[in-house]
């Protein structure tokens, strides 16, 4: 639905269109670099420096934090360590190596943490892009009142939505996964499943809600000319419509993962118990002591877990890819 | 997307580098080392060789390796394998997993309201007649009436704390010359002694605690209450046969607040703010002389402070109204139930209701248990000792913390806000009343 | 964890990916080969019924039975309209809600225009990854860790003492006397907002910036042709190419605002006039027991989103109108 300005240049022939957008994406690199001088000021260059530094002071506070002794956390400010640097790695050694017989090594959360966020990421996009196209580009009864629906779920609080889940998943799971575990001894009886369809439902209706107002965002020529020569929904679908998507898919494929990767309600309810499937964040939570005495060792603990939600943010960067619906302006 | 496979590979090499490395430190050192356990103790249990029991609780790291220590031996005797997972939000969680059917076997609950929310809600499991036999046996009728609801009785107590305890500095005590007071009277006057001596403030105290801040206040009112109003009173008052906005109560807290919002006697401006964890460490600075705060508060003097009567640190007893008027003392502690039935289930219970598990338990230090059958020169510190030997004083009088007793709308909710708003400057009337006010109909 | 374990959790994992996709794919397949008549059904039923039955199950029945919730007392009893009554009519219930119309018209509206602001200054600068990263952080760190670095900023000791909070540091500095900033109403309700601001700036940013991107070069290129200023390509070329985009992320943060408790909770349990409605509901249904009191605050949650609701059905309708 992006509207243009009545002056500017919108020619080209639809037919082109489809494969303008692969066209600009290529040479694109070449077309930054023209663009670059002109767009970046010295003015908002300033800007964005004073934000940058807004934002990022008082993470580095934490940082330094990390890096200093417990007495002095507590008695004098961070910044007071360029003035008189005491530096330490106790809180990381205690984050990654202290060992107790409760929670073993750090490992087994990590991996857990990988194997609750992955799936818990992969399976709601696919879902909710697959819903969100529908919702976009099938004509049918009820679609808008439906999609309003599905948007204000947002609200409902999660934690007003464990017990019901709890409940269906004991009487519909449970046999399920019990029958997994004796026909494949491997996989034990408390198994992600639970977790990976919490974390999916839960992530649906803000999944749908952005990925739709993207998808929809597709000019209708793209998918009418695709329509005229043939293809069916699911052509549609992969072929022009993930292709296009790819920047906002990316985009909220980043938030789900650290959304998951930083939860510890959902694991906690549907662990079923045991420690077998506990991520990171269970074993972060109890690093402070029964009595909350060792909390400075969460500021190590920040910074462990944020590595791998900044890995992925960094790796799915490449898809916000400029001018992929280049040359495909409605008028 | 001239490379479309290129996607795909980012994810999954992430994995796989992942797996790799962790493989290093995961290890496969778990084969138990627990052969040469002295089973003798346990034959009367039987095996059950291959169960699994499941248990969770709100204690967590070092505290959580001296509970697992403490039945390895039953554990590897029995063969029943115990999975225990500690979490802090266990009390928030613990209802909801019960309701949707997903609670560990046993728990063990911090507070006895939570197991009474329970037992009404119809989770828990009656304690098996073992379990009841040994509490019979090793605790007293106090401690045992915690776990009883409407005639059922649902588990054994496990750990225990004290909540009256005055932290000082043995060494400033000797140098000024100041005697422990025996008495609250004596107490003021110590507290004048030190404020008019005029180079430090007599208290310190930290009420900041996130969700839960204004907790320490509550054991300054309920010690209050017990001492000037004394036990009947006090259980009038947690179970609401007496209205919290009752006189007493209203006593109590002018009592507490002759200490607490007297400026010449604490730094009233900071009191809420400073975190409970660092409330008493100004004492080491020398820049208070006392705090009060339970017997756990030993965790909290930080490394290299040594915690004794002639150490840096160390505690006197909450004094009572007048010199000879008994001990009489709050505390807290550990109730263990269970969610489902089951032998093993039933031997798990059964032998942490023993003297033999408390024994080993107070043996890894750092807490005590009001199991009678303690032997106190197993405590780790003489803190403990001491602590150990007040609740098995036939005479002194053992309350439960009363926020831990109270229904969760008063006791985890408007008696801590109430703490604040108190020490915000309300009067004590005005927040006994809206405490009332919130007390579940 | 032994060597087995981790197999078998690969195993889960890699099955687990792979049981979906092939489900997935083979649904997909099976509806495009579907007789005619009737494809359409089967197609839309491909594609929507996976998400509406998840939806259903695990969103929409909970939501009846919350709303069915909040006409019960604690044990149970129909107490028709209580719960309502009482959440308007407890001591705090004005300020609480009060509290919460200040936090959702300030979250959006400036983590909205700060993070379009820096998505577009930084928009095709060198290090953009790099400066995106910084100001993403905030979104990525635990809400345990945030509590930590907003204590060393909003920290007070009395004066005369060491500061370890920043902000008190400054004033100190300067001269003047330590404020008690969570504790001093009504700045600590904004400086707690600051704190959502900081988080969710990194949201507006990221999906911003990606709309940005979607923005066709040449008409970009064209405006700076016809000699438009930045502002003027700013508001003629960037802003209706991202309109989309920004409801999205508006209406995305006022929800997550509305919803937001731990921030309140960790940093001031909502005293000191800082509680806002979702605090005062988990407060209710999973502290002190009041489920019911807990499920009417929900309901009124689901209330106070309806205008952003409406909003998003108007812009719905005219975007389907325009098709």
């Amino acid at each position: 639905m992006s509207v243009s300005p009545v002056d500017l240049p919108v020619s080209r022939g639809t037919k082109a269109r489809t494969r303008g957008a692969i066209e600009v994406a290529a040479d694109d690199s070449t077309k930054t670099g023209r663009v670059k001088k002109r767009l970046t000021s010295r003015r908002a260059t300033f800007a964005a420096v004073i934000i940058a530094v807004l934002w990022t002071t008082p993470t580095f506070g934490l940082l330094i934090s990390s890096f200093r002794p417990a007495e002095q956390i507590r008695e004098t400010g961070w910044w007071t360590f360029f003035a008189n640097p005491a530096f330490t790695l106790d809180n990381y050694q205690d984050v990654l190596f202290s060992t107790s017989s409760s929670s073993p090594q750090l490992g087994s959360y990590f991996v857990n943490s990988l194997a609750i966020a992955i799936p818990g990421t992969i399976f709601p996009l696919v879902i909710a892009s697959m819903a969100a196209y529908a919702f976009a580009w099938i004509k049918f009864k009820f679609s808008g009142p439906l999609f309003i629906l599905i948007f204000a779920l947002q609200i409902v609080p999660i934690q007003m939505a464990l017990i019901p889940l709890l409940q269906g998943f004991g009487t519909i799971l449970r046999p399920g996964q019990q029958w997994l575990h004796d026909v494949v001894p491997f996989i034990p009886e408390q198994n992600y499943l639970p977790i990976w369809i919490a974390h999916t439902i839960f992530a649906l209706p803000l999944a749908i809600f952005l990925l739709h107002n993207f998808i929809s965002e597709i000019p209708s020529e793209v998918i009418e000319a695709a329509k005229v020569d043939g293809a069916s929904h699911t052509q549609l679908f992969f072929r022009i419509v993930l292709p296009l998507a790819l920047p906002a898919i990316a985009s909220f494929a980043i938030f789900q993962f650290l959304w998951v990767w930083n939860d510890l309600l959902v694991a906690l309810i549907f662990s079923g118990g045991t420690g077998d499937v506990s991520p990171l964040t269970q074993r972060l939570a109890e690093l402070t002591g029964t009595r909350g005495q060792d909390w400075q060792r969460l500021t190590a603990a920040a910074f462990v877990s944020l590595v791998v939600p900044l890995i992925v943010f960094f790796s799915l960067q490449r898809y916000f890819v400029r001018g992929l619906l280049a040359g495909s302006t409605k008028g | 997307m001239r490379s479309p496979h290129r996607r795909y590979t980012a994810p999954i090499a992430l994995f796989a580098v992942a797996g790799l490395t962790l493989a290093g430190c995961t290890g496969d050192i778990a084969a138990e080392e627990a052969a040469d356990a002295d089973c003798s103790e346990y034959e009367d249990y039987g095996t059950f060789e291959g169960e699994e029991v499941t248990i969770q609780g709100t204690i967590v790291d070092v505290e959580a390796d001296r509970l697992i220590a403490s039945w390895t031996d039953f554990a590897t005797c029995t063969g029943i394998e115990i999975d225990y997972q500690g979490s802090r939000d266990f009390e928030g969680n613990i209802a909801q997993l019960a309701e949707g059917g997903n609670a560990p076997d046993i728990g063990i609950v911090p507070q006895p309201g939570l197991v009474q929310l329970l037992a009404e809600n119809g989770y828990l499991m009656p304690a098996p007649a073992e379990v009841e036999a040994n509490v019979d046996e090793f605790w007293s009728e106090d401690w045992k009436a915690y776990s009883v609801f409407d005639g059922t009785f649902y588990g054994a107590p496990m750990l225990a704390s004290v909540k009256g305890y005055i932290w000082y500095s043995p060494a400033e005590f000797e140098e000024k010359g100041y005697a422990i007071p025996t008495s609250i009277p004596e107490l003021m006057e110590l507290s004048q002694t030190i404020a008019d001596e005029g180079d430090h403030l007599p208290w310190c105290a930290g009420m900041e605690s996130g969700e839960a801040t204004g907790w320490p206040g509550t054991d300054w009112i309920e010690d209050f209450v017990l001492r000037q109003a004394g036990p009947e009173v006090y259980d009038q008052w947690v179970t609401h046969e007496i209205p919290f906005n009752d006189p007493q109560i209203v006593e109590a807290f002018d009592a507490a607040g002759e200490i607490l919002k007297n400026p010449e006697f604490i730094d009233t401006e900071s009191l809420i703010s400073t975190p409970f964890q660092d409330g008493g460490l100004p004492i080491l600075d020398g820049e208070c002389s006392m705090h009060h705060q339970a017997s756990f508060y030993e965790v909290n003097w930080g490394e290299g402070v040594e915690v004794g009567p002639d150490g840096d640190v160390f505690a006197f007893l909450m004094p009572p109204m007048s010199a000879d008027d008994p001990i009489a003392v709050t505390g807290g502690g550990e109730t263990v139930v269970s969610f489902a039935e089951g032998d093993a289930i039933t031997a798990v219970m059964a032998h942490m209701s023993t003297d033999t598990f408390a024994n080993l338990r107070v043996s890894e230090g750092g807490s005590v248990s009001a199991n009678n059958g303690v032997d106190s020169a197993n405590a780790s510190s003489p803190l403990l000792e001491q602590t150990i030997e007040i609740l098995q004083d036939p005479e002194a009088t053992f309350r439960y913390d009363g926020s831990d007793l109270m229904p969760g709308a008063v006791g985890a909710n408007s008696f801590w806000k109430g703490i604040v708003s108190w020490l915000s400057g309300d009067s004590a009337r005005q927040t006994v009343d809206t405490i009332e006010s919130s007390w579940p109909s | 964890m032994t060597t087995a374990d981790l197999i078998g959790k690969l195993i889960q994992v890699i099955g687990g990916l792979a049981i979906f996709a092939a489900v997935v794919g083979l649904i997909l397949f099976l509806v495009d080969r579907a007789p005619k008549r009737g494809r359409d059904y089967w197609q839309l039923a491909a594609f929507v019924a996976p998400a509406l039955l998840l939806l259903v199950s695990g969103l929409i029945y909970p939501a009846i039975r919350t709303t069915y919730l909040a006409f019960l007392n604690r044990d149970g009893d129909f107490t028709g309209f209580d719960n309502f009554v009482w959440a308007f009519t407890q001591p705090d219930a004005v300020r609480t809600l009060i509290n919460t119309v200040v936090w959702v018209v300030f979250v959006p509206l400036l983590s909205t225009s700060i993070g379009l602001a820096y998505a577009i200054f930084i928009d095709k600068s060198r290090g953009e990854k790099f400066f995106k990263a910084l100001v993403f952080m905030p979104m990525a760190i635990s809400m345990v860790g945030a509590g930590i670095i907003w204590k060393f900023v909003y920290d007070f000791k009395s004066q005369g003492r060491e500061q370890i909070g920043l902000l008190n540091a400054i004033v100190v500095a300067f001269g003047g006397e330590p404020v008690q900033w969570l504790q001093t109403s009504p700045l600590n309700t904004l400086l707690l907002i600051a704190v959502m601001i900081w988080i969710q700036t990194g949201f507006a940013m990221v999906v911003l910036s990606a709309s940005i991107k979607g923005i066709p070069l040449e008409q970009i290129e064209a405006a700076e042709l016809d000699g438009a200023s930045a502002w003027q390509r700013f508001t003629n070329v960037t802003l209706p190419g991202i309109r989309t985009a920004l409801v999205v992320v508006v209406t995305t943060i006022s929800i997550a605002t509305l919803k937001v408790f731990d921030i309140v909770r960790t940093m001031t349990a909502g005293n000191f006039d800082t509680s806002v409605v979702a605090n005062e509901m988990y407060t209710q249904a999973f502290r002190a027991n009041e489920v019911g009191r807990g499920a009417a605050l929900a309901v009124l949650l689901f209330l106070l989103v309806l205008p952003i609701v409406i909003y998003n059905v108007r812009v719905l309708a005219k975007q389907r109108e325009i098709r």
